[in-house]
Protein backbone atom coordinates (compact mmCIF):
# COMPACT_ATOMS: atom_id res chain seq x y z
CA UNK A 1 0.00 0.00 0.00
CA UNK A 2 1.33 3.41 -0.92
CA UNK A 3 2.11 5.60 2.05
CA UNK A 4 -0.55 8.17 2.80
CA UNK A 5 1.55 11.12 1.66
CA UNK A 6 1.74 9.50 -1.79
CA UNK A 7 -1.95 9.97 -2.30
CA UNK A 8 -4.17 12.79 -3.51
CA UNK A 9 -7.52 13.98 -2.11
CA UNK A 10 -10.47 12.40 -3.89
CA UNK A 11 -12.42 15.66 -4.28
CA UNK A 12 -9.46 17.19 -6.11
CA UNK A 13 -9.50 14.28 -8.56
CA UNK A 14 -13.16 14.58 -9.48
CA UNK A 15 -13.13 18.36 -9.66
CA UNK A 16 -10.22 18.24 -12.11
CA UNK A 17 -11.85 15.44 -14.08
CA UNK A 18 -14.90 17.59 -14.73
CA UNK A 19 -13.30 21.06 -14.81
CA UNK A 20 -14.63 22.96 -17.83
CA UNK A 21 -16.79 19.98 -18.75
CA UNK A 22 -18.19 20.14 -22.25
CA UNK A 23 -20.13 17.17 -23.57
CA UNK A 24 -18.42 14.29 -21.82
CA UNK A 25 -20.61 11.36 -20.85
CA UNK A 26 -19.83 9.81 -17.48
CA UNK A 27 -20.59 6.37 -16.10
CA UNK A 28 -19.93 6.38 -12.37
CA UNK A 29 -19.37 3.20 -10.39
CA UNK A 30 -21.27 2.69 -7.18
CA UNK A 31 -20.19 3.99 -3.81
CA UNK A 32 -18.10 7.00 -2.97
CA UNK A 33 -17.30 7.92 -6.61
CA UNK A 34 -21.01 8.58 -7.06
CA UNK A 35 -21.18 10.96 -4.10
CA UNK A 36 -17.97 12.69 -5.21
CA UNK A 37 -19.01 13.20 -8.83
CA UNK A 38 -22.51 14.29 -7.86
CA UNK A 39 -21.01 16.89 -5.51
CA UNK A 40 -19.22 18.42 -8.51
CA UNK A 41 -22.50 18.50 -10.43
CA UNK A 42 -25.57 16.30 -10.65
CA UNK A 43 -25.14 16.45 -14.41
CA UNK A 44 -27.74 14.92 -16.75
CA UNK A 45 -24.93 13.30 -18.76
CA UNK A 46 -23.87 11.37 -15.64
CA UNK A 47 -25.11 7.84 -15.17
CA UNK A 48 -24.43 7.13 -11.50
CA UNK A 49 -24.84 3.52 -10.38
CA UNK A 50 -26.44 2.47 -7.10
CA UNK A 51 -25.83 -1.21 -7.82
CA UNK A 52 -24.68 -3.54 -10.61
CA UNK A 53 -21.21 -3.61 -9.02
CA UNK A 54 -18.56 -4.50 -11.56
CA UNK A 55 -20.59 -3.19 -14.49
CA UNK A 56 -19.43 0.41 -14.87
CA UNK A 57 -16.66 -0.31 -17.37
CA UNK A 58 -18.91 -2.39 -19.61
CA UNK A 59 -21.65 0.25 -19.59
CA UNK A 60 -18.95 2.69 -20.61
CA UNK A 61 -17.95 0.39 -23.47
CA UNK A 62 -21.49 0.04 -24.82
CA UNK A 63 -21.95 3.80 -24.65
CA UNK A 64 -18.56 4.52 -26.25
CA UNK A 65 -19.36 2.17 -29.15
CA UNK A 66 -22.79 3.75 -29.64
CA UNK A 67 -21.42 7.32 -29.47
CA UNK A 68 -17.96 7.19 -31.08
CA UNK A 69 -17.78 10.99 -31.44
CA UNK A 70 -18.33 11.66 -27.74
CA UNK A 71 -15.81 11.20 -24.95
CA UNK A 72 -16.98 8.64 -22.41
CA UNK A 73 -15.49 8.69 -18.91
CA UNK A 74 -15.85 5.84 -16.47
CA UNK A 75 -15.20 7.00 -12.93
CA UNK A 76 -15.17 4.17 -10.46
CA UNK A 77 -13.53 2.68 -7.40
CA UNK A 78 -10.91 -0.02 -7.11
CA UNK A 79 -13.39 -2.43 -5.53
CA UNK A 80 -15.93 -1.88 -8.29
CA UNK A 81 -13.37 -2.42 -11.04
CA UNK A 82 -11.99 -5.52 -9.33
CA UNK A 83 -15.44 -7.14 -9.42
CA UNK A 84 -15.46 -7.01 -13.22
CA UNK A 85 -11.84 -7.44 -14.26
CA UNK A 86 -12.78 -9.40 -17.36
CA UNK A 87 -14.15 -6.14 -18.73
CA UNK A 88 -10.57 -4.91 -19.16
CA UNK A 89 -10.03 -7.67 -21.73
CA UNK A 90 -13.39 -7.08 -23.41
CA UNK A 91 -12.79 -3.32 -23.63
CA UNK A 92 -9.24 -3.73 -24.92
CA UNK A 93 -10.43 -6.10 -27.64
CA UNK A 94 -12.85 -3.42 -28.91
CA UNK A 95 -10.28 -0.65 -28.43
CA UNK A 96 -12.69 2.33 -28.26
CA UNK A 97 -10.66 5.49 -28.84
CA UNK A 98 -13.18 7.61 -26.92
CA UNK A 99 -13.15 5.71 -23.61
CA UNK A 100 -11.17 6.74 -20.53
CA UNK A 101 -11.36 5.03 -17.16
CA UNK A 102 -10.41 6.80 -13.93
CA UNK A 103 -10.11 4.51 -10.92
CA UNK A 104 -10.35 6.28 -7.58
CA UNK A 105 -8.13 3.80 -5.77
CA UNK A 106 -8.16 4.15 -2.00
CA UNK A 107 -7.27 0.51 -1.41
CA UNK A 108 -10.34 -0.14 0.71
CA UNK A 109 -14.02 -0.99 0.48
CA UNK A 110 -15.00 2.36 1.94
CA UNK A 111 -18.75 1.73 1.99
CA UNK A 112 -18.60 -1.48 3.97
CA UNK A 113 -16.20 -0.83 6.81
CA UNK A 114 -12.85 -0.17 5.20
CA UNK A 115 -11.82 -3.75 4.44
CA UNK A 116 -8.72 -3.86 2.26
CA UNK A 117 -9.17 -4.34 -1.48
CA UNK A 118 -6.69 -6.28 -3.56
CA UNK A 119 -4.83 -3.11 -4.53
CA UNK A 120 -3.74 -2.91 -0.89
CA UNK A 121 -2.16 -6.33 -1.38
CA UNK A 122 -0.16 -5.01 -4.32
CA UNK A 123 -2.43 -5.73 -7.28
CA UNK A 124 -1.55 -3.17 -9.97
CA UNK A 125 -4.65 -2.13 -11.90
CA UNK A 126 -2.72 -0.06 -14.45
CA UNK A 127 -0.49 -3.05 -15.22
CA UNK A 128 -3.54 -5.26 -15.64
CA UNK A 129 -5.12 -2.82 -18.09
CA UNK A 130 -1.81 -2.47 -19.88
CA UNK A 131 -1.50 -6.23 -20.14
CA UNK A 132 -5.02 -6.38 -21.55
CA UNK A 133 -3.98 -4.00 -24.31
CA UNK A 134 -5.16 -0.55 -23.23
CA UNK A 135 -3.43 2.09 -25.34
CA UNK A 136 -2.11 3.95 -22.28
CA UNK A 137 -2.24 3.51 -18.52
CA UNK A 138 -0.82 5.36 -15.55
CA UNK A 139 -0.70 5.07 -11.79
CA UNK A 140 -0.93 8.52 -10.24
CA UNK A 141 -0.13 9.31 -6.64
CA UNK A 142 1.03 12.94 -6.58
CA UNK A 143 0.21 16.32 -8.11
CA UNK A 144 2.34 15.90 -11.20
CA UNK A 145 1.19 12.43 -12.13
CA UNK A 146 -2.39 13.43 -11.31
CA UNK A 147 -2.47 16.14 -13.98
CA UNK A 148 -0.96 13.67 -16.43
CA UNK A 149 -3.63 11.09 -15.49
CA UNK A 150 -6.50 13.57 -15.78
CA UNK A 151 -5.36 14.65 -19.24
CA UNK A 152 -5.01 11.05 -20.35
CA UNK A 153 -8.47 10.03 -19.16
CA UNK A 154 -10.20 13.06 -20.63
CA UNK A 155 -8.43 13.66 -23.91
CA UNK A 156 -6.00 10.99 -25.09
CA UNK A 157 -6.81 8.14 -27.51
CA UNK A 158 -8.42 5.26 -25.66
CA UNK A 159 -8.91 2.95 -24.20
CA UNK A 160 -6.92 4.47 -21.34
CA UNK A 161 -6.97 3.73 -17.62
CA UNK A 162 -5.59 5.80 -14.77
CA UNK A 163 -5.31 4.25 -11.33
CA UNK A 164 -5.33 7.29 -9.09
CA UNK A 165 -4.19 6.66 -5.54
CA UNK A 166 -6.49 8.70 -3.33
CA UNK A 167 -6.67 9.24 0.39
CA UNK A 168 -8.78 6.85 2.40
CA UNK A 169 -11.49 9.37 3.27
CA UNK A 170 -14.79 7.68 2.84
CA UNK A 171 -16.05 10.68 0.93
CA UNK A 172 -15.04 14.27 0.59
CA UNK A 173 -18.25 16.12 1.17
CA UNK A 174 -20.43 16.09 4.24
CA UNK A 175 -23.28 15.51 4.06
CA UNK A 176 -23.01 13.22 1.04
CA UNK A 177 -24.44 14.61 -2.17
CA UNK A 178 -26.74 12.00 -3.65
CA UNK A 179 -28.05 11.73 -7.21
CA UNK A 180 -31.57 10.46 -7.94
CA UNK A 181 -31.99 6.79 -7.01
CA UNK A 182 -34.59 5.83 -9.60
CA UNK A 183 -32.90 4.04 -12.48
CA UNK A 184 -35.59 5.10 -14.95
CA UNK A 185 -35.02 8.75 -14.07
CA UNK A 186 -31.26 8.37 -14.50
CA UNK A 187 -31.63 6.57 -17.83
CA UNK A 188 -34.22 8.93 -19.23
CA UNK A 189 -32.51 12.16 -18.27
CA UNK A 190 -29.27 11.02 -19.88
CA UNK A 191 -30.99 9.88 -23.07
CA UNK A 192 -32.96 13.12 -23.28
CA UNK A 193 -29.81 15.22 -22.78
CA UNK A 194 -27.84 13.16 -25.29
CA UNK A 195 -30.40 12.10 -27.88
CA UNK A 196 -33.16 14.68 -27.52
CA UNK A 197 -36.72 14.59 -26.23
CA UNK A 198 -37.92 12.27 -28.99
CA UNK A 199 -35.80 9.50 -27.49
CA UNK A 200 -38.28 9.35 -24.62
CA UNK A 201 -40.97 8.21 -27.04
CA UNK A 202 -38.99 5.18 -28.18
CA UNK B 1 -42.18 -40.35 -24.20
CA UNK B 2 -38.49 -40.59 -25.04
CA UNK B 3 -38.81 -44.38 -25.12
CA UNK B 4 -41.32 -44.22 -27.93
CA UNK B 5 -39.11 -42.35 -30.38
CA UNK B 6 -35.89 -43.16 -32.13
CA UNK B 7 -33.30 -41.05 -30.28
CA UNK B 8 -30.74 -41.09 -33.04
CA UNK B 9 -33.25 -39.70 -35.52
CA UNK B 10 -34.63 -36.98 -33.30
CA UNK B 11 -31.69 -35.88 -31.21
CA UNK B 12 -30.15 -33.80 -33.95
CA UNK B 13 -32.34 -31.17 -35.53
CA UNK B 14 -32.87 -31.28 -39.28
CA UNK B 15 -33.20 -27.53 -39.41
CA UNK B 16 -29.96 -26.19 -37.98
CA UNK B 17 -29.13 -24.47 -41.27
CA UNK B 18 -32.12 -22.23 -41.17
CA UNK B 19 -32.85 -20.65 -37.83
CA UNK B 20 -29.62 -18.70 -37.22
CA UNK B 21 -30.13 -16.89 -40.52
CA UNK B 22 -33.73 -16.16 -39.57
CA UNK B 23 -32.61 -14.59 -36.29
CA UNK B 24 -29.90 -12.58 -38.02
CA UNK B 25 -32.54 -11.22 -40.41
CA UNK B 26 -34.63 -10.13 -37.43
CA UNK B 27 -31.58 -8.41 -35.92
CA UNK B 28 -31.30 -6.44 -39.16
CA UNK B 29 -34.98 -5.55 -39.39
CA UNK B 30 -35.13 -4.60 -35.68
CA UNK B 31 -32.07 -2.32 -36.08
CA UNK B 32 -29.94 -4.14 -33.51
CA UNK B 33 -26.48 -2.57 -33.59
CA UNK B 34 -24.54 -4.26 -30.79
CA UNK B 35 -24.42 -7.99 -30.13
CA UNK B 36 -22.53 -9.36 -27.14
CA UNK B 37 -21.80 -13.05 -26.92
CA UNK B 38 -20.08 -15.82 -25.07
CA UNK B 39 -19.60 -18.59 -27.61
CA UNK B 40 -21.79 -21.66 -27.65
CA UNK B 41 -21.81 -24.29 -30.34
CA UNK B 42 -25.55 -23.80 -30.74
CA UNK B 43 -24.97 -20.11 -31.46
CA UNK B 44 -21.94 -20.59 -33.71
CA UNK B 45 -23.69 -19.78 -37.00
CA UNK B 46 -25.53 -16.77 -35.62
CA UNK B 47 -22.33 -15.44 -34.04
CA UNK B 48 -20.60 -15.84 -37.41
CA UNK B 49 -23.39 -13.97 -39.18
CA UNK B 50 -23.21 -11.10 -36.68
CA UNK B 51 -19.41 -10.88 -36.85
CA UNK B 52 -19.62 -10.71 -40.67
CA UNK B 53 -22.32 -8.01 -40.60
CA UNK B 54 -20.82 -4.50 -40.95
CA UNK B 55 -23.98 -2.98 -39.45
CA UNK B 56 -23.48 -4.85 -36.19
CA UNK B 57 -20.67 -4.40 -33.65
CA UNK B 58 -20.06 -7.89 -32.28
CA UNK B 59 -18.48 -7.98 -28.84
CA UNK B 60 -16.96 -11.18 -27.42
CA UNK B 61 -17.45 -11.19 -23.64
CA UNK B 62 -15.33 -12.92 -21.03
CA UNK B 63 -18.47 -13.58 -18.99
CA UNK B 64 -22.13 -13.15 -19.81
CA UNK B 65 -22.78 -10.55 -17.12
CA UNK B 66 -20.61 -8.11 -19.06
CA UNK B 67 -23.24 -8.21 -21.77
CA UNK B 68 -25.95 -6.67 -19.60
CA UNK B 69 -23.66 -3.70 -18.98
CA UNK B 70 -22.77 -3.49 -22.66
CA UNK B 71 -26.40 -3.39 -23.78
CA UNK B 72 -27.26 -0.86 -21.07
CA UNK B 73 -24.53 1.44 -22.34
CA UNK B 74 -25.61 0.92 -25.93
CA UNK B 75 -29.17 1.88 -25.06
CA UNK B 76 -28.04 4.99 -23.16
CA UNK B 77 -26.26 5.94 -26.38
CA UNK B 78 -29.30 5.29 -28.57
CA UNK B 79 -28.47 1.84 -29.93
CA UNK B 80 -30.34 -1.42 -29.60
CA UNK B 81 -28.48 -4.52 -28.50
CA UNK B 82 -28.92 -8.25 -28.05
CA UNK B 83 -27.01 -10.99 -26.24
CA UNK B 84 -26.22 -14.56 -27.22
CA UNK B 85 -25.41 -17.07 -24.51
CA UNK B 86 -25.81 -20.62 -23.33
CA UNK B 87 -28.19 -21.47 -20.49
CA UNK B 88 -25.28 -21.79 -18.04
CA UNK B 89 -24.45 -18.14 -18.74
CA UNK B 90 -27.83 -16.93 -17.51
CA UNK B 91 -26.69 -17.66 -13.97
CA UNK B 92 -23.68 -15.42 -14.45
CA UNK B 93 -25.98 -12.47 -15.21
CA UNK B 94 -28.20 -12.49 -12.15
CA UNK B 95 -27.16 -9.29 -10.34
CA UNK B 96 -26.56 -7.44 -13.60
CA UNK B 97 -30.19 -8.08 -14.61
CA UNK B 98 -30.81 -5.34 -12.03
CA UNK B 99 -29.80 -2.83 -14.71
CA UNK B 100 -32.51 -3.99 -17.08
CA UNK B 101 -35.20 -4.29 -14.42
CA UNK B 102 -34.40 -1.17 -12.42
CA UNK B 103 -33.60 1.19 -15.29
CA UNK B 104 -36.05 -0.45 -17.73
CA UNK B 105 -33.40 -1.16 -20.34
CA UNK B 106 -34.52 -3.24 -23.33
CA UNK B 107 -32.33 -6.36 -23.31
CA UNK B 108 -33.01 -9.20 -25.72
CA UNK B 109 -31.24 -12.39 -24.65
CA UNK B 110 -31.16 -15.45 -26.90
CA UNK B 111 -30.31 -18.51 -24.84
CA UNK B 112 -29.28 -21.83 -26.33
CA UNK B 113 -30.45 -24.49 -23.91
CA UNK B 114 -28.41 -27.25 -22.35
CA UNK B 115 -29.27 -29.64 -19.59
CA UNK B 116 -32.59 -30.79 -20.94
CA UNK B 117 -33.47 -32.80 -24.09
CA UNK B 118 -30.97 -35.64 -24.49
CA UNK B 119 -28.23 -33.99 -22.40
CA UNK B 120 -25.02 -35.97 -21.97
CA UNK B 121 -23.27 -33.76 -19.40
CA UNK B 122 -24.79 -33.78 -15.92
CA UNK B 123 -23.04 -30.49 -15.04
CA UNK B 124 -25.28 -28.68 -17.53
CA UNK B 125 -28.51 -29.74 -15.86
CA UNK B 126 -28.82 -27.50 -12.75
CA UNK B 127 -28.37 -24.15 -14.51
CA UNK B 128 -30.14 -25.32 -17.65
CA UNK B 129 -33.20 -26.28 -15.64
CA UNK B 130 -33.10 -22.99 -13.70
CA UNK B 131 -32.36 -20.62 -16.59
CA UNK B 132 -35.95 -19.64 -17.49
CA UNK B 133 -36.96 -19.19 -13.88
CA UNK B 134 -33.82 -17.17 -13.22
CA UNK B 135 -34.74 -14.61 -15.85
CA UNK B 136 -38.30 -14.43 -14.53
CA UNK B 137 -37.07 -14.11 -10.93
CA UNK B 138 -35.25 -10.91 -11.86
CA UNK B 139 -38.25 -9.47 -13.65
CA UNK B 140 -37.72 -10.60 -17.24
CA UNK B 141 -40.17 -12.19 -19.67
CA UNK B 142 -39.42 -15.59 -21.19
CA UNK B 143 -40.40 -17.19 -24.47
CA UNK B 144 -39.44 -20.69 -25.51
CA UNK B 145 -38.89 -22.15 -28.97
CA UNK B 146 -38.84 -25.87 -29.64
CA UNK B 147 -39.24 -26.09 -33.42
CA UNK B 148 -37.58 -24.24 -36.25
CA UNK B 149 -40.77 -22.87 -37.78
CA UNK B 150 -41.48 -20.95 -34.56
CA UNK B 151 -38.06 -19.32 -34.31
CA UNK B 152 -38.79 -16.33 -36.54
CA UNK B 153 -42.21 -15.37 -35.11
CA UNK B 154 -41.06 -15.92 -31.52
CA UNK B 155 -37.80 -13.98 -31.75
CA UNK B 156 -39.53 -11.14 -33.57
CA UNK B 157 -42.31 -11.02 -30.97
CA UNK B 158 -39.75 -11.11 -28.15
CA UNK B 159 -37.73 -8.31 -29.72
CA UNK B 160 -40.85 -6.15 -30.08
CA UNK B 161 -41.76 -6.68 -26.44
CA UNK B 162 -38.19 -5.90 -25.36
CA UNK B 163 -37.85 -2.70 -27.37
CA UNK B 164 -41.44 -1.46 -27.24
CA UNK B 165 -41.89 -1.99 -23.51
CA UNK B 166 -38.25 -1.56 -22.35
CA UNK B 167 -37.73 -4.89 -20.67
CA UNK B 168 -35.47 -7.85 -20.26
CA UNK B 169 -36.78 -10.62 -22.54
CA UNK B 170 -35.26 -14.07 -22.85
CA UNK B 171 -35.85 -16.45 -25.73
CA UNK B 172 -34.94 -20.00 -24.77
CA UNK B 173 -33.89 -21.97 -27.84
CA UNK B 174 -34.67 -25.51 -26.77
CA UNK B 175 -32.25 -28.39 -27.09
CA UNK B 176 -34.70 -30.14 -29.45
CA UNK B 177 -34.16 -27.25 -31.86
CA UNK B 178 -30.39 -27.05 -31.54
CA UNK B 179 -29.61 -30.75 -31.29
CA UNK B 180 -27.85 -32.28 -28.31
CA UNK B 181 -24.10 -31.80 -28.28
CA UNK B 182 -22.30 -34.98 -29.32
CA UNK B 183 -19.26 -36.21 -27.42
CA UNK B 184 -16.73 -38.52 -29.00
CA UNK B 185 -16.93 -42.02 -27.61
CA UNK B 186 -20.65 -41.76 -27.17
CA UNK B 187 -22.29 -42.64 -30.44
CA UNK B 188 -25.79 -41.99 -29.08
CA UNK B 189 -24.86 -38.38 -28.54
CA UNK B 190 -26.95 -38.55 -25.42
Amino acid sequence: MAPKNDRVPRNQVVSELFAGRQEELAIIGLGSPVWDCTAVEDHPLNFPLWGAMGGAGMIGLGLALAQPERRVLVVTGDGELLMGLGALATIAAQAPKNLGIAVLDNGIYGETGGQLTHTSYGIDLAEMASGAGFSQTITAADEESLSRAIHMVRFEPGPVLAAIKITEDHYSYSPKVLPPRDGVVLKSRLREALLGADSLKE
Amino acid sequence: MLDSVNMSATIGSQNTKEWPEVIHGIFRSMRIRQVGYVPDSGHAKLIGACVDDPEIVSVPLTSEEEGIGLITGAWLGGQRGALLMQSSGVGNCMNMFTLATNCRIPVLVLVTMRGEWGEFNPWQVPMGQAASSAIELLGGLVYRVEDSTSVGPTVEAAAKVAFNTSRLVGVMLAQQLIGAKRFSGNSDGA
